[in-house]
């Protein structure tokens, strides 16, 4: 794999190595010095266009723990606000000997894009609505973990809720659950759902409350204040009567089901019950195994070949 | 090369609205001297399986002069122009300043002189700056010889305003056209709204943007009864639209991009901006309709809408890069090896009708006959040729149709009697 995009480039089969690779990972990330030295002499650049804090540090924790080395670009204290371009920018950051980007942008594609301005490869950390392949791994990740089924989410319904048409977490998701053969159920108002998704391999639902007995996983998007500007929703005391898990809401859930989210969470709109009363929440459960996932990738990526590295490494 | 330099075009089918002919064609002295056989002159062009017709004329190019000269200039537009075959082009008056001056429209136009490619139609803002808040000077500008008023670029939004335009310019005899795009309802659109840009995951243009504009724009024509010209359709419902407001007999005109006709949504998949178009790349189902409206007559002209960029320009995200691709050297090509269509159609909408509309058809689209001024293409559809965006006369190079292979090409054109392409190559 040089590099990855979309998780509409992964088969099945990468998707359930990459869990597997991200089990040993995560054997490493709990061992008292969970450092190996697989990626040394690799240096990976996380090129944040836009600003995510938790996503970047993860990354590059990931990268740490294989030994990586690691550059920062964050848009907002460079040259890009001087007028660069995203081809100079990319092209200089070559010229430096990067051998990956991790690269984040506000807008649909760039990751793609950038792949004809440089040869290191590419790790979209989150472009635009369009794609966030590592959120949608760990979050099948936990998912598979937590029941137990590592190859498969065959018989397990998902609901994602909230706001789909913006959400290049829930793109992601919906390729990942239902590769791995999970029923995907998408609640949201028609207004937060694109335009057209015949096509997609997923039932829809308009209220939270007909779904809620009916869930392996309840999976609860973002929900933007800003939405309402542009006649998307009423307001959001409706989006929340009909859309958030409420304490009475969680009462109802399947004692096995999960409840997570990509954070950060929007208390009082998506969630307005604490999430650390929920049983069922794995929320920060994503985040530490978000480190692990990404381990995965960057391995997979820069030194697939190499899995006799990566054992030497968990000897060392 | 000397103005009094004759030329004969030997052995090519004569294209005119009564028909087809072989003959030898005499050019003297700017006119068409004579048709016939074993006419001599001082340049002697073998046009053998090429079929000659009056030169074609653009509806919709960008030139970009003044104001975006590092994308195109007139006179590298007017190159790019002749090697088309066309030996008129609308100038859009999207420039900086905007084309909204007798000064400005009159840079353009000698601009366009002093190339000496092809002729330089300036067309007028209808609105100030393209705002759409007041109106351009009309008069003014029709005295210096516009004939087309657009906001291209941007629809005129505001109901009152486009109502006051079409009334206050009925008297004058010109023709306001209309980029139809409501843009309430295309904020931050990126491409054509519809499955492709919701896997995407990025704002999609919706068909009903442009129908309702042009809906409205029937009505105010039905309402005031002055000409109306709809820029680049791209969806079956605007065929629909125009081809019943055509019905009722309103004196309306439209015409299509050849890329509307050859490229769908779906190309947008890699996030090449080089596919940004405004309107945007439609469906399939358009793309049908659209050739349907082509053929039956409810759209008049197929036009370019040439719109060069920067290649630094281009080289952005999908959804901050402009819109807008060359047109001019691809567009015969395009249009025979997408459209089934018969030679009189493709010069009916590449040249009589677009001169009609332009108006000036008392010297351009005419007949190929002797005494007409001899503004000419010569071009052969049968053979094949491969696009290279690196030769291309245009400055920019972002065409869609780079490495595609294209039946039809150009060979020689004709200017005010002169040869200034010939071979595929420009003379000048």
């Amino acid at each position: 794999m040089k590099h990855l995009l979309s998780t509409k480039d992964l088969t099945t089969d990468d998707v359930v190595a990459l869990l597997h690779t991200a089990d040993h990972m995560s054997e490493i990330s709990n061992r008292p010095q969970p450092k190996v030295p697989a990626l040394r002499g690799h240096t990976v650049a996380s090129v944040f266009f836009e600003d995510s804090t938790r996503t970047r540090l993860s990354f590059e924790t990931a990268a740490k723990r294989l030994s990586a080395d690691t550059m920062t670009f964050s848009a907002s204290s460079s040259s890009v606000n001087k007028g660069e371009s995203l081809r100079d920018t990319i092209e200089t950051l070559t010229a430096m000997g990067v051998g990956t980007f991790v690269v984040r942008h506000k807008s649909s594609g760039v990751p793609q894009q950038i792949t004809q301005w440089t040869s290191a490869s590419v790790i979209n950390a989150g472009d635009g609505w369009h794609q966030h392949p590592t959120q949608a791994l760990l979050d099948a990740y936990t998912i598979t973990r937590e029941f137990n089924s590592p190859e498969s989410l065959e018989g397990r319904t998902i609901a994602i809720v909230g706001d789909i048409k913006h959400s290049r977490v829930a793109r992601s998701n919906i390729d990942v659950f239902t590769k791995l053969g999970a029923n995907v159920i998408l609640v949201a108002p028609d207004t937060l759902l694109p335009n057209d998704i015949s096509t997609w391999p997923v039932g829809t639902s308009a209220g939270i409350d007909e779904v809620l007995e009916d869930v392996d996983v309840l999976y609860m998007l973002r929900m933007q204040r800003e939405r309402m500007d542009t006649a998307l929703i009423p307001g959001l005391g409706e989006y929340v009567s009909r859309f958030s898990l409420t304490e009475k809401r969680a009462e109802r859930l399947a004692p096995h089901a999960l409840v997570m989210h990509p954070g950060p969470i929007n208390r009082g709109v998506e969630i307005t019950v604490d999430p650390s009363d929920l049983p069922g929440s794995r929320i920060l459960q994503q985040v530490t195994n978000g480190v692990a996932v990404r381990m995965a990738v960057l391995f997979t990526i820069l030194g697939g070949e190499a899995t006799a590295t990566l054992s030497q490494g968990v000897e060392a | 090369m000397s103005s009094t330099q004759s030329i004969v075009v030997r052995g090519a089918t004569l294209v005119n609205p009564d028909g087809l002919s072989s003959a030898d064609v005499l050019i003297a002295d700017g006119l068409i001297a004579a048709i016939g056989t074993g006419l001599q002159a001082d340049i002697v062009i073998d046009a053998t399986d090429c079929y000659i017709s009056s030169g074609f004329v653009d509806l919709h190019t960008h030139l970009r002069e003044p104001g975006k000269e590092e994308a195109e200039t007139i006179e590298t537009g007017c190159r790019a122009a002749a090697l088309g075959g066309f030996t008129a082009v609308v100038a859009m008056p999207n420039t900086d300043p905007a084309q909204d001056s007798v000064l400005v429209v009159r840079f353009v136009r000698e601009k366009g002189v002093e190339a000496g490619l092809c002729e330089v139609l300036p067309s007028g803002c209808i609105t100030m700056g393209r705002l759409g808040e007041t109106l351009a000077p009309y008069g003014a500008l029709a005295d210096e010889g516009v004939h087309i008023f657009t906001d291209d670029g941007n629809g005129v939004q505001d109901p009152l305003v486009m109502r006051r335009a079409l009334e206050y310019s009925r008297q004058l005899g010109v023709t306001l056209a209309q980029h139809c795009e409501v843009a309430r309802l295309t904020e931050g659109a990126v491409m054509h709204e519809g499955s492709c840009c919701s896997s995407m995951g990025v704002p999609g243009w919706p068909a009903i943007a442009e129908e309702l504009m042009l809906h409205r724009d029937i009505e105010l024509v039905r309402l005031t009864g002055a000409p109306m010209h709809f820029l680049h359709l791209s969806t079956a419902g605007s065929v629909e639209l125009v081809r019943r407001a055509k019905a009722d007999g309103l004196p309306v005109t439209a015409e299509v991009t050849p890329h509307h006709l050859a490229l769908q949504d779906e190309l947008l998949r890699g996030f090449d901006p080089v596919f940004k178009v405004n309107p945007p790349l439609r469906t399939p189902e358009d793309i049908a309709a659209l050739k349907t409206g082509l053929l039956d007559g409810t759209i008049d002209a197929v036009a370019t809408d040439h719109a060069p960029h920067a290649a630094h320009t281009k080289e952005q995200p999908l959804d901050t890069a402009p819109p807008g691709m060359l047109g001019l050297e691809t567009a015969l090509g395009v249009l025979n090896t997408v459209v089934d269509i018969d030679v009189q159609r493709i010069v009916e909408v590449l040249s009589w009708n677009p001169a009609r509309i332009a108006g000036v058809a008392d010297h351009q689209g005419r007949p190929v006959a002797v005494g007409e001024p001899a503004h000419l293409a010569i071009f052969n559809l049968a053979s094949s040729w491969t696009v290279s965006r690196d030769a291309l006369a245009s400055k920019s190079k972002n065409t869609p149709y780079h490495g595609m292979n294209l039946r039809g090409r150009v060979l020689h054109t004709i200017y005010n009697g002169q040869l200034v392409v010939q071979e595929g190559v420009a003379l000048r």
